[in-house]
């Protein structure tokens, strides 16, 4: 450490990462690459069949093989309760049927796990499992949301009577009126079809119990969720449980959950008396990790002729699939807190009913209802526009919340916190001329080739979250969602910072540390962060909705200041200084006036450690613990702008450029927000042109490995070029946002709106995704004899 | 189980003799037999090249091919790509141009970058994202990926700055000093 480097501010410099050094040296340590002594190997025998009753399974083959250990089954296995489901709305009824981790009578979707082989070795137990004889009787199977709440359709679960699962709306103002306010109404079927997490790490676990503790290891962005749920169904006292997440090989919100395998291998491990490991295969990962979005919307937006927005409702049918697990049902309603955009609209209303089908059940995948919600309003705006003949930025600024009411209140009674979304369009505006774009559009028409621009101006609702609001007597879940962390300062002035948020790529090692560095006055190198492991710092609650910086990183800010106020207490002490008189300066516990007058952190831990002259009645040792509740969320949001290229003959579409101005309030780390944003817009890239998680009527998957599930490669995209403006947020002491989820939420609408843009003169006006080429293709044959070319 | 089979081979340098099981993947043997955890898997399919190494100096997915294949052969991994006194240009580019999040496609995303490299030295962005085509990444949007493939191509062309020790890229301190700024 110089003093040169200490006395510079780190927060907001664009600091390399610390993991990875680790990471590019093939040194990582994710769940696979752990190997125990004894350890057994599991492969799961999972159901062929969408619906069915189980007759028999018949594990006498697979017994037979060479270093198979058991074999069981879902009747062998006792739970004190089933998988958990954690929303328990006030007022409103869910039918959440039984999930169990090896199916129990019935299985409800192809994937759905009847029995699990135990081996030494891991390519024997995957033969055996072969071997293991299932015995199906097929029940009717129901695949479609909307045949599945037709009357006398076949029931998900009989039990129930019925498939819908729950109803529930929010909504402000009256939209029948507003839309009768209205001189043009837009009513569009906005199509959200089912994607795949899909990190390219696969789940694994290892459970290991022995002499009546456990150790689990999960790749996983809740261990401390996972720890609670381990105790709850396995019936054991929660302090013999410790949960480590490793390295984690992304997530996605597809490693948000409570998955049968882990408490199943918890079991399996208690049973046994050995260790156990299971590693997904790509294959399982697409059918049985949960999927995301799978929504259809049927949205009216109405607009007076000056372009003013008076209503906008959108009725969502959600297809759950097969069962509730963790946050199924309340996912399309995360969406529904920012139905109104960033727009000030004077009737919102938002209806959904969650619907049960003979597949995969859905929950968070990145965004998490956002990315649907922002998909309806920018389609819609952009629909609008058209019908109004008017420019659809001057659409927006017509009835963006202007930037001088924040705290601004919304018809929904939601606080946005801060907001410039006229200024981020005026930053999109500095990178991209959209009528030179369209210039553009005029020469290459002439080769076939039509470009369109499309838009989207986004705001989120992250920062997860204030208790009191999503807790059982808000929104109604079934937990709080503070975050803690502990710094630690060593004796020798390194430090050591304990969060309970748990990253998958996302760096919080680094950008923790620059804003640690700062409160304590060293330099990043020298404080380390120790995350996804339940038995070394305070109970957390994982890493999701993008709010690990804005909720995790406020809690190790407050640590931090915790460790700081005491720091100042003894160097005043030991200089003879008044405590409010110390600040943190060029690298030391300083006295304000006199900067050479001062105590390093290391000669401040040294003090505290000896404790021979610590100020009367101070408790010796340097360390802090913060639990941190955020009074509101924090909404981040900006304005992104797409071109494209299509081919008329192909229906193949080309990104010509991307354009990203995002606001997630001051940066901490320039580099990880952009990288943040990189990915998020590639995912939602995804969804638009490449990835569909498609079933055929029997409840078949019909994309189930990598080659018929097509994610993005490089070839497929373009370098992205992004921008941002600061807006503080007044929620936390760092001002903080999220950009985690951003760039997917923004995108779908800016690349749907910029194709249809595209093939407006051909007479295409309104398209759903996906955009494969067969689709972008039929919409331009048969535009003008339909809806539009609508599919 | 069929009989088992002895193959030879040499793995970072060093020569290893084993016996295997005629269908042992060579991403199993590296991992399981070799402990040598650095490169992955993502797929059945060979379709995201996370498990990607150079075999007789030519990038290959150890997922689709057979260890006995392997037989007589050298294979180069992501542990065995730093020489001894510096990371590899490749390496080092993904460091310094933020090329990976999450890092578990990284080993094979830099050994199919590597590959490519020493076929063609000065690629352009277009040459690079073609080269990359069979290694998926979900965490970057391939963005810094492409951008430390080229910065390295440039690197190996001798105008930056010298190239990190591996040993001390773990002492982050001096390290981190060199990146500010990106």
């Amino acid at each position: 450490m110089t003093t040169e480097t200490a006395q510079e501010r780190w927060v907001g410099r664009a600091l390399k990462r610390k993991e990875d050094p680790r990471l590019i040296t093939g040194k990582g340590k994710y769940v696979d690459d752990i190997r125990l002594p004894g350890m057994l190997y599991a492969a799961l025998v999972r159901s062929t069949e969408a619906h069915a009753r189980i007759v028999s399974v018949d594990a006498s083959g697979a017994l037979k093989r060479e270093g198979v250990v058991a074999v069981l089954t879902g009747e062998d296995l006792q739970f004190e309760s089933g998988l958990p489901m954690a929303w328990v709305p006030p007022g409103v009824e869910v039918n959440a049927p039984d999930h169990w981790p090896l199916a129990r009578g019935e299985v409800n979707h192809v994937g759905d796990p009847v029995a699990v082989v135990l081996g030494d070795d891991r390519y024997a137990v995957v033969d055996a499992a072969e071997d293991v004889i299932v015995e199906l009787d097929p029940l009717p199977v129901v695949t479609d949301i909307r045949a599945a709440m037709e009357e006398g359709s076949p029931l998900v679960h009989e039990q129930l009577g019925t498939n819908v699962s729950h109803r529930w709306s929010l909504g402000g103002g009256d939209v029948e009126a507003g839309l009768a306010q209205a001189d043009v109404v837009v009513e569009r079927e906005v199509v959200n079809h089912r994607i795949a997490g899909a990190p390219i790490e696969p789940r694994g676990v290892i459970a290991d119990y022995r002499a009546g503790n456990l150790v689990l290891y999960s790749s996983t962005q809740v261990p401390h969720f996972l720890k609670l749920f381990l105790s709850l169904m396995l019936g054991m006292s929660e302090e013999r449980i410790r949960v480590i997440a490793p390295e984690v090989g992304g997530g996605f919100g597809s490693k948000l959950q409570i998955y049968g395998e882990e408490i199943l291998l918890a079991a399996v491990s208690r049973r046994l008396g050995r260790p156990v490991k299971w590693i997904e295969t790509r294959s399982e990962n697409l059918a049985v990790s949960h999927h995301g979005r799978d929504q259809i919307a049927h949205v009216r937006m109405g607009a007076t002729r000056d372009g003013k927005i008076t209503a906008l409702h959108a009725e969502i049918t959600a297809d759950m699939g097969a069962y509730l697990m963790l946050l199924t049902p309340v996912i399309p309603s995360l969406g529904a807190f920012v139905m109104s955009g960033c727009y000030a609209i004077p009737n919102v209303q938002t209806d959904i009913v969650g619907v049960f089908t003979n597949k995969m059940a859905t929950d968070a995948i990145r965004g998490a209802g956002r990315p649907e919600a922002t998909h309806m309003i920018e389609i819609c705006l952009e629909q609008l526009a058209a019908e109004l003949g008017m420019d659809p930025l001057e659409l927006r600024r017509r009835n963006f919340i202007p930037a001088d009411s924040f705290p601004a209140t919304t018809t929904l009674g939601i606080v946005y916190d801060s907001g410039n979304y006229e200024g981020t369009l005026d930053k999109l505006l500095e990178h991209i001329d959209p009528a030179q774009v369209r210039a553009e559009a005029q020469g290459l028409r002439e080769r076939g080739i039509y470009r369109g621009i499309g838009f989207s101006t986004y705001t989120e609702i992250c920062g997860l979250a204030p208790s009191r609001v999503v807790g059982p007597g808000g929104v109604g879940l079934q937990t709080g969602l503070w975050e803690s962390a502990l710094v630690r300062v060593d004796l020798t002035g390194a430090v050591t910072v304990y969060t309970g948020t748990s990253p998958h790529g996302q760096g919080h090692e680094t950008g923790f540390a620059q804003i640690v560095a700062d409160k304590l006055g060293v330099t990043p190198d020298t404080v380390r962060l120790i995350h996804g492991d339940t038995e070394t710092g305070p109970v957390g609650k994982g890493t999701y909705g993008s709010r690990t910086l804005a909720v995790g990183g406020e809690a190790i800010a407050k640590a931090a200041d915790k460790v700081a106020a005491k720091a100042a207490q003894i160097v005043a002490h030991a200089l003879e200084a008044a405590p409010e008189d110390i600040e943190v300066s060029g690298g030391k516990f300083a006295v304000k006036g006199a900067p050479s007058k001062g105590m390093t952190l290391a000669e401040v831990a040294g003090a505290a450690y000896i404790a021979a002259d610590l100020p009367p009645g101070m408790e010796p040792g340097l360390e802090e613990t913060a639990f941190y509740d955020p009074e509101n969320f924090v909404f981040p949001f900006g304005a992104h702008a797409a071109v494209v290229d299509v081919d008329v003959e192909t229906g193949k579409v080309k990104i010509a450029r991307y354009v990203a101005v995002d606001d997630c309030g001051p940066a901490i780390n320039p580099l990880l927000i952009d990288g943040q944003v990189h990915g998020g817009i590639v995912f939602a890239v995804g969804q638009v042109f490449f990835e569909h998680v498609r079933y055929d009527e029997a409840g078949q998957l019909l994309a189930g490995n990598f080659v018929t599930y097509g994610l993005p490669s490089a070839p497929d995209v373009p370098t992205f070029e992004t921008d941002r403006t600061e807006t503080p947020s007044p929620t936390n002491s760092l001002g903080v946002k999220g950009i985690g989820e951003a760039g997917t939420i923004a995108a779908s609408a800016a690349l749907v709106n910029a194709v249809i843009d595209a093939l407006r003169p051909l007479g295409v006006t309104y398209l759903n995704m996906p955009l494969a080429p067969e689709r972008v293709w039929s919409a331009i044959a048969h535009a003008g004899t339909d809806n539009g070319g609508a599919a | 189980m069929a009989p088992h089979v002895e193959i030879s081979l040499t793995v970072n340098g060093e020569r290893h003799t084993s016996e295997v099981e005629p269908r042992l993947l060579l991403v199993h043997y590296l991992r399981e037999h070799l402990g040598l955890t650095g490169t992955h898997v993502g797929c059945d399919t060979s379709s995201c090249g996370a498990c990607t190494v150079h075999l007789d100096g030519e990038a290959v997915k150890s997922c689709t091919i057979l260890a006995v294949q392997c037989d007589g052969g050298a294979v180069t991994t992501i542990e065995g790509l730093a020489r001894e006194d510096a990371l590899h240009p490749v390496q080092e580019a993904f460091w310094e141009n933020h090329g990976l999040q999450c890092g578990y496609c990284t080993p094979g995303m830099i050994m199919a970058a590597a590959d490519l490299l020493k076929r063609v030295p000065a690629p352009s962005e277009g040459e690079v994202r073609e080269a990359l085509a069979g290694n998926l990444c979900r965490c970057t949007g391939y963005h810094n990926i492409v951008k430390a493939v080229m910065a390295a191509a440039e690197a190996d062309h001798g105008d930056v700055r010298p190239p990190t020790p591996p040993d001390a890229a773990y002492e982050t301190g001096e390290a981190l000093k060199g990146g500010i700024g990106a």
